[in-house]
């Protein structure tokens, strides 16, 4: 087995090798490393991406925004660098659309370390394939293979407002349960339990 | 009194870094000094005659087993190298994270001796090999067999009888991942089972002297004088591999530096100096004389620093004989502030260390500061502006953005890794291929092309916007806001000009580890000793803290 120590730096050798800048290299290096931590196939799919890299064009967008369509397939990883560096602009969006991209599960761990530069978790649609990405810090998925996926027609990412699954009424029904385990207080323990003045302000 | 730690300018520059000396906060001290109350024992001892064969020894504690591995294997003298090219050596180790079965070993014994390629696991720590040393090996040996105790004197010129050339760990070659182990309490510190590894080897090195020696002449054979083996330790030839490290782990090299110039300043606010604790830094100075007559080199660079070394050093105790007043208030900032003005470099800092040594109270909790969780500042802070930028380079920055990067001497140099071993070397710009491939290492020289890049934005421009159209010099971006929160981050001097020592890089991370007796072969390699002087496993409760002023010969 590889290490993922193995894995980061030879991902960011690879990548610097293939043509990007190696401040890229770095993050795709931290982004592999994270797919495989998850147990998504990052360096199966950077392999066969780096294959056909320099033998295809690829659209290098610059600036994203609500909706970015392109014939030319895009490029996951400047459109994941840029997402990234872009991200609190493009909250402010709540849904970002992208149409044809190559290799899109190496755009996912862009996106995931960007729920934790704006503190939301982000809702991520390639095709039928859905991810909720949480805070960096885990991927919750109906995609469980280790395929590689070259291509994607339709990308969705939705931001989701930071609010908790259940209702008021369900968390006031569970705090009432939890004060079962609090002690009511007699007069003489107001006086000697708490263990500040008796008197307020004193 | 409040003292200022000292200005990263002043202290991150490579000559200084460069005369950095082991302290209490180094790594070898720290680790034997937390694994005092672990239960040594070797579990094995499976050696032919000429001492090749399986060795185990392993420190438990509670429910937690650590084991070394030892391979001992047969070369011929021409195999013998300590290059990294070489294959072969006198023997191989692992440290296993638990008790090996049959199957492991027998899974090591196949992999463990073919260092970088084989292939560990997620079971093994750390991965290490070591030569003997042609020079007293089998003299000691010779010695023993026949009944008699080795010259101290001839010993001493060498300091060991094995030297390690690499140790590997986190996640190298397959061993494990630091995210597997970095929670344990007792390994919290940095490189503590690189330590372990190396410590343990040095026990190895005497079990086999001692029984080839009684394999050799079983009636008549002595077992080394604890004595002996205690003053001796092991050797360690680096390259170059370990200078991109410090630059490659900005926040680790900052927490270390932290930690010693945190521990200086609270040291310089004593207040009232207990004349106990002055007469103790006098006794390791005093000790520390006969350490550094014993420290050999052929190294004019080296030998200058060395003679440079021992004239301070006459004039430091001069000081505390004759000037040092107890009486006075912070007379231990007095004193800094007069060796700052009246001794080298190499003295300064070697006073630096020495001045730790009764100060338990103050270097025990910052060993806690030295490991750094660096994923947590990897993304760049995209909201910041260019103005934030142009801040930070300006004043984090100021030296390295006078260098003027248009003259040849400044850019004569480039960093690549070697395909033949996938390691970092360095080589002459203007004469030699490969710096297309240059590594990111001239961060003096890309921070400067930041700032000029930098000199026409708008100041209100967000980093995030800057970065579409300057990827190139994303890397120093990354660098910089780290560098803005930790002062100690980055190497204050240029990595690639002519005047590069790139020893001076390797001996500030090996003072750290706690190698003593820097030795340079050249301008890119040195040998040093480890755990020279340090308390044998069989005698770790009760050792003094201090042993490394007492490692005489």
């Amino acid at each position: 087995m590889k290490s993922f120590s193995e894995i980061d730096t030879t991902v960011k050798r690879a990548s610097k090798s293939i043509g990007f800048e190696w401040g890229i290299a770095e993050e795709l290096g931290k982004n592999i490393r994270l797919l495989e931590m998850f147990g998504l196939a990052g360096l199966k799919n950077l392999n066969s991406y780096f294959k056909i890299y320099n033998q295809k064009q690829f659209q290098k967008i610059s600036l994203i925004s609500k909706i970015n369509t392109s014939n030319i397939a895009y490029c996951p990883i400047i459109s994941g660098t840029n997402f990234l560096d872009q991200v609190i602009n493009l909250e402010k969006m709540d849904e970002i659309n992208f149409e044809n991209m190559a290799f899109p599960l190496l755009f996912l761990p862009f996106v995931s370390r960007s729920t934790e530069i704006i503190g939301k978790r982000i809702f991520l649609n390639i095709d039928e394939k859905e991810f909720l990405l949480n805070f960096n810090q885990s991927i919750y998925s109906n995609y469980l293979s280790g395929n590689i996926i070259d291509a994607a027609k339709k990308i969705k990412i939705k931001f989701i407002e930071n609010k908790n699954t259940f209702e008021e009424n369900e968390w006031q029904e569970l705090y009432k349960l939890s004060e079962g385990t609090f002690v009511e207080e007699t007069e003489q323990l107001k006086n000697s339990a708490a263990g500040a003045g008796l008197t307020d302000n004193d | 009194m409040e003292i200022q730690i000292r200005d990263p300018k002043e202290v991150m520059k490579l000559s200084r870094l460069g005369s950095f000396h082991q302290s209490k906060l180094s790594f070898l001290r720290s680790f034997l000094q937390e694994f005092k109350n672990w239960e040594y024992k070797r579990d094995l001892l499976d050696l032919d005659e000429n001492g090749f064969g399986v060795v185990i020894y392993s420190f438990k504690k509670k429910n937690r087993i650590y084991s070394l591995i030892c391979f001992a294997n047969k070369i011929s003298d021409q195999e013998r190298s300590d290059r990294v090219i070489a294959t072969k050596w006198d023997a191989a180790f692992t440290l296993f994270d638990g008790v090996p079965t049959k199957q492991d070993i027998e899974r090591l014994k196949q992999n463990v001796p073919k260092q970088e390629v084989g292939r560990m696991s997620f079971k093994e720590l750390t991965l290490s090999r070591a030569n003997k040393s042609v020079r007293i090996f089998d003299y000691v040996v010779e010695c023993l067999s026949k009944g008699k105790q080795p010259d101290k004197g001839k010993l001493a010129k060498v300091g060991y009888l094995y030297r390690t050339t690499a140790v590997y760990g986190s996640g190298k070659f397959g061993l494990a991942d630091r995210f597997r182990i970095k929670n344990r309490e007792e390994i919290y510190g940095p490189f503590r089972l690189e330590m372990m590894l190396v410590y343990l080897v040095r026990q190895f090195t005497f079990d086999q002297v001692n029984h080839i020696a009684k394999s050799k002449n079983p009636k008549k054979a002595v077992t080394l004088d604890p004595n002996i083996s205690r003053n001796l330790g092991i050797g360690n030839s680096t390259g170059l591999g370990m200078a991109p490290f410090i630059v490659n782990h900005p926040l680790l090299l900052n927490n270390w530096i932290m930690a010693r110039e945190t521990a200086l300043k609270q040291i310089r606010e004593i207040k009232e100096v207990k004349k106990k604790d002055v007469d103790l830094i006098i006794s390791c100075l005093q000790n520390s004389k006969k350490n550094i007559d014993n420290w050999t080199t052929e190294s004019e660079f080296q030998l200058l620093k060395i003679n440079n070394l021992k004239k301070d050093l006459d004039l430091l105790l001069q000081y505390f004989l004759t000037k040092f007043d107890f009486e006075k208030e912070f007379s231990y900032n007095d004193l800094y502030i007069w060796a700052k003005n009246n001794l080298g470099e190499e003295c300064l800092e070697f006073m630096v260390s020495v001045m730790m040594e009764p100060y338990e109270k103050i270097t025990n909790p910052l060993i806690r500061t030295m490991s750094a969780d660096e994923e947590k500042f990897f993304t760049i802070p995209i909201d910041k502006t260019i103005l934030d930028l142009r801040k930070v380079l300006e004043l984090k920055y100021s030296d390295i953005l006078k260098i003027d990067f248009k003259k040849k001497e400044n850019n004569q140099n480039f960093w690549f890794i070697s395909k033949n071993k996938e390691e970092p070397r360095l080589a002459n710009r203007f004469q030699d291929e490969g710096s297309d491939l240059e590594q990111p290492l001239a961060i003096a020289r890309d921070i400067c092309k930041l700032y000029e890049r930098i000199s026409n934005e708008k100041n209100s421009l967000k980093i995030g916007t800057f970065l579409m159209n300057n990827n190139d010099l994303r890397h120093v971006v990354r660098r910089a806001f780290i560098t803005e929160k930790f002062p100690y981050a980055e190497i204050q001097d240029n990595t690639i000009g002519s005047k590069l020592m790139p020893i001076d890089m390797l001996r500030l991370k090996l003072s750290f580890f706690g190698a003593v007796k820097f030795d340079p072969r050249s301008d890119k390699w040195l040998r040093i000793c480890m755990f020279q002087g340090a308390p044998l496993p069989t005698e770790l409760t009760t050792s003094s803290d201090h042993w490394v002023y007492n490692s005489i010969n």
